[in-house]
């Protein structure tokens, strides 16, 4: 499947840098995906100067270069911010481009790679939530189906202060909402709260994530705790450095949660550790997004060619 | 922002950084008889929400027994003079939080940031101008930039429409010159006024707001008989009647402050404000004050420590939010002390 990247900053730079390695994204078979263009506003960019180097079309003239081609393209990865991608989206979806949006403009349904991959493969366009939320949803989710019902979860996300570009930056509202969305909508509990901290320690701290999850009366802390680990498993299949940095625990309380009093609580201590690609690993929620995101268009270029996805491999 | 009458303003934050001391157990109650006894006092400005600003009831930093809205639009009920304030961390809190307390009655609103992270506030005191409340900038764990660095962090705030900006010494962590400094610095390049809020883990929490002022800072900040994150804040009370000592005129009576601490709060306190170890060692290696009692519950859960679970975390240089830290470094030290115990026990085999 033809692909672009559109926004050539860390992020698209990134995802540019793993779909070169040919294989796709558990690293054991070819990936399905041509990337075709790195696309950017920018021509004195980092990242369009890295493409044409690695003999990669670097254009300058963004959405509108991915319009004049679309007969040469399946699918986009939008990499802009939610404001270009608002604008353009529906652009893509009439000229027949798949677009794969790693903004948190959040127009098309959300997918969580670990969760939900193949819920929306038919959809014109896909939302990547956020890294966080790429992060932290899998155990959420993870907790969930362990349990008859999941009051509450909350994910606490504290990323390097260099890792944390100016669309993060300037709209840190639609970070907590569209990742506590997800929590709900992908991750499965009833009600949810997500925090951001950035931390500017030198040198760069790695990604790091908590999940608290409440806990019912009559809950199966063994079989919340293994569920966690088989998911560790599963996330680690497009992320290796996604790892437990403490093996998971049952907390008691009581607790007064926002969706009632429990009597205990599972917090999962996560960190990230990103595949240095293009930016350094401690970029890990970087890495998660990007991984993430081709993950999904793997899936989506192997289900229209009709052919297995390495997820089921 | 001082009254012709007053030589600063005082702002009272015992029913936002004095809840972390209380595990933002407030109840309505209490609201009504603190903000009474505040405006009766003649304070200016009474800052209520979560210890973790709007929206900070949660896992992480602990559940409101009430919910802060209900409390706010007590407060915003009873008080005659004094503006209610509201503080909120974007990360934690939301613009939408700002506009529900603003139609609450809340007219001041402190954007509260670590301190080298001041572009993460553009949004939201944009919002608070938009919606014609004051905003001032709040840069915390202050002891963590230098005077230079606070500088430009604070001109990103003044740029995005602040009023005031404050540093927060929020470990408790900072010597007089350490404050002399800062507040010299910003008081130099900044056109907006500069404020001040002090802790009193290594027992400096009124020097500094005296120097603070010394240096020029028109806002200082306290709470009622010092209740607030780690060994405390500046106690209001105090703050007043040492100004009053040195003849600098703050509006508000020193008595009527000390029968509010006595009688109203210290009654309320689980536990009195001493600098007992855990919450020296927060000022001495600078470690965000609200960390005390969650890394106490963390020391009997995992058996470990109080004090290696928090001079690991200053060592991590973790920063005001980072609570989920604390069970993270409980864990890895539980895990050496077992380590070391299993080894000891095949040394001695």
């Amino acid at each position: 499947m033809r692909c672009a990247i559109l926004g050539s900053g860390n992020i698209g730079t990134d995802l540019m840098m793993k779909l070169l390695k040919g294989t796709d994204a558990s690293g054991s078979a070819p990936t399905p995906l041509e990337l075709v263009a790195l696309v950017g506003i920018d021509p004195a960019s980092d990242g369009l100067a890295r493409a044409k180097r690695l003999g990669i079309d670097g254009p300058h003239e963004g959405p509108d270069w991915i319009l004049e081609h679309a007969d040469d393209i399946d699918m986009v990865f939008d990499a802009t911010s939610a404001y270009v991608h608002v604008r353009h989206y529906k652009q893509y979806q009439e000229a027949g481009i798949t677009a794969v949006d790693l903004t948190p403009a959040a127009r098309g349904p959300k997918v969580i790679a670990a969760v939900n991959l193949t819920e929306h493969l038919d959809a014109p366009n896909i939302n990547m939530v956020t890294c966080g939320g790429q992060a932290t949803t899998p155990m959420v989710y993870a907790v969930r189906r362990a349990l008859a019902d999941l009051p509450y979860a909350e994910m606490v996300s504290t990323v390097a202060s260099k890792s944390a570009g100016p669309g993060t930056r300037q709209n840190i509202d639609e970070f907590t909402k569209t990742t506590s969305t997800a929590l709900r909508e992908i991750g499965g509990a009833t009600t949810s709260k997500a925090i951001i901290i950035l931390n500017p320690a030198e040198p760069p701290i790695m990604m790091r994530n908590t999940v608290f999850a409440a806990l019912p009366e009559g809950t199966d802390h063994d079989a919340v705790l293994e569920s966690v680990l088989a998911m560790e498993a599963d996330v680690q299949k497009y992320v290796p450095g996604y790892r437990l940095k403490n093996p998971p625990v049952i907390e008691e309380g009581p607790f007064s949660t926002p969706g009632g009093v429990v009597p205990h609580r599972a917090v999962v201590l996560l960190q990230v550790e990103g595949a240095g690609d293009y930016l350094p690993p401690y970029a890990g929620n970087l890495d998660i997004m990007t991984a993430a995101a081709q993950r999904v268009g793997e899936a989506i270029a192997h289900h229209k060619a009709g052919t297995t996805t390495g997820a089921n491999a | 922002m001082t009254t012709a009458t007053t030589d600063y303003r005082l702002i009272d934050s015992t029913l936002r950084d004095g809840s972390h001391a209380i595990s933002h157990q407030y109840y309505a109650d209490d609201v009504v008889r603190i903000v009474k006894g505040l405006d009766a006092a003649g304070v200016q400005v009474i800052e209520i929400a979560h210890g973790d600003g709007l929206g900070g009831s949660s896992f992480n930093y602990g559940f409101s027994a009430v919910p802060e809205k209900e409390l706010i639009a007590r407060a915003c009920d009873v008080t005659t003079n004094a503006k209610i304030a509201c503080l909120l961390l974007p990360g934690i809190g939301l613009a939408d939080d700002l506009r529900e307390v603003n139609e609450l009655g809340v007219s001041v609103a402190r954007i509260a940031v670590h301190c080298t992270e001041a572009d993460i506030t553009e949004q939201h005191i944009k919002v608070a101008k938009d919606l014609g409340m004051e905003a001032i900038g709040f840069l915390m764990m202050a002891h963590m930039n230098s005077p230079e660095g606070l500088v430009e962090q604070a001109l990103l705030m003044q740029s995005y429409g602040a009023d005031t900006i404050y540093i927060a010494d929020s470990a408790g962590a900072m010597t007089t010159d350490d404050v002399r400094r800062r507040v010299n610095a910003l008081t130099t390049a900044l056109e907006v006024p500069v404020g001040v809020h002090a802790h009193n883990n290594l027992s400096m929490a009124v020097a500094n707001s005296i120097a603070a002022y010394e240096e020029g800072a028109k806002n200082l900040d306290g709470t009622s008989a010092g209740l607030g994150a780690g060994a405390g804040n500046c106690p209001t009370e105090i703050l007043a009647a040492v100004s009053t000592k040195y003849g600098i005129e703050t509006g508000v009576d020193p008595l009527a402050l000390m029968d509010l601490a006595e009688d109203v709060v210290r009654p309320l306190m689980p536990r009195q404000q001493v600098i007992d170890r855990a919450g020296l060692i927060l000022g001495y290696a600078g470690v965000y004050g609200s960390f005390l009692l969650h890394s106490q519950r963390a020391a009997e859960r995992y058996n470990v420590p109080q004090s290696e679970i928090l001079l690991e975390l200053g060592r991590r240089q973790v920063v005001g939010g980072q609570e989920d830290m604390i069970i993270d470094v409980a864990l890895e030290l539980a895990a050496k002390h077992a380590a070391q115990e299993s080894a000891g026990k095949e040394a001695g085999e």
